[in-house]
């Protein structure tokens, strides 16, 4: 078993077991810290894929600004421990074999067609950030613009949102 | 070298998560992480077969996945703050009415 196989499991039980806490725990504050765990094993497996510059943003935006709007607002809201309806047991019937069938179809999917991908990843090779920019920058051009964009409605629709009303 | 299935097995497991804690949590803003933890696992596949094909497209996929998180994180979180200050509850099982 190769050191990357070893720090593939590692992380990947990581983020399971960060899966379930977050489905677990009652409080939404422990929720959101175990859904930083799994993004920070995510980050983990960029970086051993060599996706470098990924890895960084998935640190930076997602375990760092994203997760903060999130505690932020439940420190706001001060969110408590969610509490359970009938509705929840009807969920248990229903959610455990819809759940559980999507990732079967997916995973059936994956190895029914194993032949068709490269088995493995280039040999340890870091993505150039370069190569990366010059793509986002030339051929996704436009949707790069149309993101700006999106962001500064994201931002107006936010602070209406978000603002007193009088 | 770890096979790509594997990330792409890893991905589908995560999805599955993700919509269980979807169904399961009845806090709004749980069920908000869940959706963010679904868009983590399509992510994961996405740099997965990036580098399996050796291909940078995918990552870029990413990048533009992570800002509309972004963006949508903040509308959403603005959104969640609304129903809060007008119903008094995060439970969705109380917000059953389109109007305020």
């Amino acid at each position: 078993m190769s050191a990357a196989l070893v720090i593939f499991f590692a992380l990947a039980a990581l983020a399971v077991i960060g899966s379930i806490s977050l489905i677990i725990q009652r409080e939404p504050i422990h929720s959101a810290l175990s859904l930083i765990v799994v993004m920070v094993a995510l980050a983990g497996l960029y970086l051993l894929m060599g996706a470098e510059f990924v890895a960084a943003v998935q640190i930076i935006v997602y375990g760092g600004a994203i997760m903060v709007l999130f505690v932020f607002v439940i420190m706001l809201l001060n969110a408590g421990e969610e509490e359970r309806t009938n509705f929840s047991k009807l969920a248990t019937f229903a959610g455990i074999p819809l759940a559980l069938a999507v990732t079967g179809f997916i995973a059936a999917a994956i190895v029914h067609s194993s032949g068709a991908l490269p088995a493995a990843m280039p040999k340890g090779a870091l993505t150039d950030t370069r190569t990366l920019s010059t793509l986002l920058f030339s051929d996704f051009v436009y949707p790069f613009e149309l993101t700006s964009f999106m962001i500064l409605i994201a931002i107006l629709g936010a602070i209406v949102l978000a603002q007193r009303e009088n | 070298m770890v096979p790509t299935n594997y990330y792409l097995i890893l991905s589908a497991i995560l999805f599955g998560l993700g919509i269980i804690a979807f169904v399961f949590k009845r806090n709004i803003i749980a069920i908000f992480m869940a959706i963010e933890l679904m868009l983590n696992a399509v992510n994961l596949a996405f740099v997965a077969f990036s580098q399996s094909l050796g291909k940078v497209d995918g990552e870029v996929f990413v990048l533009f996945v992570i800002v509309v998180a972004a963006a949508e994180a903040a509308v959403g979180l603005g959104i969640i703050i609304m129903t809060a200050r007008t119903r008094r509850t995060l439970n969705v099982e109380r917000a059953d009415l389109l109007k305020l």
